[in-house]
């Protein structure tokens, strides 16, 4: 197999600013880099075996294309390299309100985006930034959002925690804990009435793992055979409080009882994507299956929390040393001589450029106009007056 | 950013209300603190002194997300003071059975954004037990505490003021403090209220405020508004962190000859209507403030009240300045807050009109 040269070029990298980090829709993620080589079929096993709860798991063994590793480095690359971003700003009080990050994680979105399209739906909570680009969102709409400009996703008006992506099949961004995953059997319910062979994923944490609607959801889920995936990332702490505190059972792959479950190593982006495919398969012929993703998150929950009160900071770079995602893919195209360290090192460089840039160029973005704060409460028309007190004006400057 | 600007002009001073008349009377006996630490004083307290009294939920153990339940645990160790799972309605429900035992059940909402889940059982199962059960059951010994109201950044899911969904329910009682000194009184009555309350801590004023409280055992009357600041020309009434956007308003219109009178609410049900009403009745005029979105805010019920009570006396419609009827916003809060321009432009055209 010929080792392909890869040379990482400005006009490549910089689709990134303004294009998502995945492809349009109806077709698998790629960074559009010409040479990847996408014939050559490696094939990998995965850090574990998969673990089953009243189903046979899918096979180790995943099947990987040499371009499909580089996108996966470079999409996960990029999601790090947003959150450490986000992290400074929100330091320098540029991003306000919550704020919570996902480094650590971004195999679990990488490799779900691989096994399905744009026409599955996904929805989360609000550790939502990384699943945000994943579905094809830009650097410009996520941090402008962040900082609450009119050029973000949600205008500016939803922030960190209210991402969304209508049309590539992203419903958000969810600040209740758990109460996103009934709303996701509901979108499950309307894919089983369109026929249209999709599914929807909806993620929550261990935390939410406890919540009593997310039962409820799942009993109504498995009586209606809806085609929903209903997948725990399990970074094992729920804020503070280690999951053994939280769950008398932190299998969280066997929560479902009757519900078949799978656990999966959240930090393999290839045991993510076999996962996905697998558990997209399942759902749409037997309805709805768990699956745990065993991942992990280096900041604390949000970025007021340091994160090291409750877990040791021997822990922390003990996951980063052997479980990074990123360093496994890239330990992965080494071996299989897809590209040089130093390649590699040069498309890291440049995210980091890109991401830099981007963080320029919104920086100048305006702020929403005083108008929007009463736009959307209702529909347009349909709405009562808004005025708390006589005499209100909004203008545009404000005072 | 001139939002930002704006924000922080806003934001509340760092001191707070002098003491309340009651506690004036007796001698100075206590310490500078803040908010977060006069409730957790009277947690103390609380636990102290009946040995019955528990303390729960999400991350109390190690002192809280607002370092309300500090050195709880340690003291009164881990069966008395402990950690839940993430589920309110779970929460609720059990602080509820464990009332109707007759224990003491403190239980924390960890923020009033997050109350809902646990709506059912504090409506339909703690409000309603007494009556239903013709008194052979009760769960009087029920104290739900959380943190509510803006503060600053909070957006839609950390901010809110929920109290109006709870003053609807007969059953409840629901309390506001609106200072350190205040709240620890009003939470030791409300932990040994027979009743189920529901006490919302304005989450602003945790650190912000700071007051000498005393470090005794001490108790504030429930169900009694206090009327903090005398006037004569316009009634001002609110609760909670509110209060200090409308004393700096109090203060602005004196300068125009304006004289205004304030009063904290405290107890939102069953709520002082005899207070008001008097105050009113010398003033006729009334203004009530509250961060929750105006309509169907419990303003509404205070203005439906006095308007029954007072209406020949009153010179002018009782104004309401409140939270826009939006979702609590994430960048437009300053738009959306009740302000003090918001509230001054109203004394004044109230007591024109």
């Amino acid at each position: 197999m010929a080792v392909s040269r890869l040379a990482p070029s400005a006009s490549t990298l910089s689709k990134l600013l303004l294009h998502p980090v995945s492809a349009p829709p109806f077709s698998r993620p790629f960074s559009g880099t010409a040479a990847g080589d996408d014939q050559t079929v490696l094939t990998i096993e995965t850090s574990v075996p998969f673990t089953g709860h009243k189903i046979d798991p899918p096979s180790r063994s995943v099947e990987a294309t040499p371009k499909e590793l580089l996108s996966f480095f470079q999409d996960m690359a990029v999601m790090r390299r947003m959150e450490i971003a986000a992290d400074s700003l929100y330091k320098s009080k540029l991003i306000r309100g919550f704020c919570h990050l996902y480094d650590g994680q971004e195999a679990v979105a990488v490799g779900m985006e691989a096994a399905i399209t744009q026409r599955d739906s996904i929805i989360t909570a609000y550790r939502d930034h990384c699943t945000f680009l994943g579905r094809g969102g830009n650097l410009v709409e996520a941090f402008s959002e962040l900082m609450g400009r009119r050029t973000g996703c949600s205008k500016g008006k939803g922030g960190s925690m209210h991402f969304y992506k209508k049309e590539a099949g992203f419903y958000g961004g969810h600040g209740i804990v758990g109460a996103q995953v009934p709303l996701g059997c509901g979108l499950a319910f309307a894919q089983k009435y369109f026929k249209d062979e999709t599914v929807t994923f909806a993620l929550y944490g261990d935390g939410a793992a406890n919540q009593g609607q997310l039962f409820e959801a799942l009993n109504i889920s498995a009586l209606w055979d809806l085609p929903v995936i209903l997948v725990c990332e399990n970074n094992h702490y729920g804020m503070g409080t280690a999951e053994w505190r939280a769950a008398k059972s932190a299998a969280y792959y066997k929560r479902g009882d009757y519900v078949p479950g799978l656990k999966v190593d959240g930090m393999d982006v290839l045991a993510v994507k076999q996962a996905c495919k697998f558990a997209r398969e399942h759902a749409l012929k037997n309805g709805p299956i768990i699956l745990e993703m065993d991942t992990y998150r280096y900041h604390g929950h949000s970025m007021s929390d340091p994160g090291s009160t409750y877990r040791t900071r021997d822990e922390i770079t003990g996951i980063r040393q052997e479980r990074d995602p990123i360093e496994r893919v890239r330990k992965l195209i080494l071996t299989h001589e897809i590209a040089s360290a130093s390649e590699l090192k040069d498309i890291e460089k440049e995210i980091r450029k890109k991401v830099d840039e981007a963080i320029a160029q919104f920086k100048e973005s305006p702020m929403p106009d005083p108008s929007e704060l009463f736009a959307d409460v209702y529909v347009k028309g349909y709405g009562v007056e808004m005025q708390a007190c006589p005499g209100l004006k909004l203008s545009k400057s404000i005072k | 950013m001139a939002l930002r600007g704006l924000g922080r002009r806003i934001s509340i001073g760092k001191r707070c209300f002098s003491s309340a008349s009651e506690v004036e009377k007796r001698p100075r006996d206590g310490k500078q603190i803040n908010l977060f630490s006069a409730i957790n004083q009277a947690l103390h307290i609380a636990l102290e002194t009946d040995s019955r009294a528990y303390v729960f939920g999400e991350d109390v153990g190690f002192g809280g997300v607002f370092r309300c339940t500090t050195g709880l645990a340690d003291r009164f160790g881990r069966n008395r003071v402990f950690n839940t799972p993430l589920c309110e309605q779970g929460i609720a429900g059990f602080a509820i059975g464990l009332a109707a035992m007759g224990n003491r059940a403190i239980a924390e909402i960890q923020f009033a954004d997050y109350i809902y889940p646990a709506f059912d059982q504090i409506v339909n199962e703690a409000a309603k037990f007494r009556y239903r059960s013709g008194n052979q059951f009760n769960c009087g010994g029920l104290t739900i505490r959380s943190p509510y109201g803006a503060v600053g950044h909070g957006g839609h899911y950390h901010s809110q003021s929920p109290e109006a969904f709870f003053c609807h329910v007969p059953g409840l009682k629901v309390v506001i403090p609106r200072s350190p000194q205040q709240a620890k009184g009003l939470l030791l009555a409300c932990i040994r209220d027979p009743n189920p309350v529901v006490f919302f801590e304005p989450k602003w004023l945790y650190r912000l405020a700071v007051e000498e409280v005393p470090e005794r055992d001490y108790m504030l009357p429930l169900s009694q508004a206090e009327v903090i600041r005398q006037g004569s020309d316009i009634t001002l009434v609110g609760w909670g962190a509110q209060l200090s956007v409308l004393e700096r308003a109090c203060d602005e219109a004196a300068k125009d000859g304006i004289s205004c009178e304030l009063i904290d609410l405290r107890t939102l049900i069953p709520w002082d209507k005899e207070t008001v009403e008097a105050s009113v009745r010398k003033t006729g005029r009334l203004l009530v403030s509250h961060e929750a979105p105006v309509t169907g805010g419990f303003g509404a019920e205070i203005s439906a009240s006095i308007a029954e009570r007072c209406f020949l006396r009153l010179e002018a419609p009782v104004a309401r300045i409140c939270g826009l009827d939006t979702p609590f916003p994430l960048v437009y809060e300053p738009f959306y807050m009740p302000t003090k321009n918001k509230v001054l432009d109203a004394i004044k055209a109230t007591v024109n009109y």
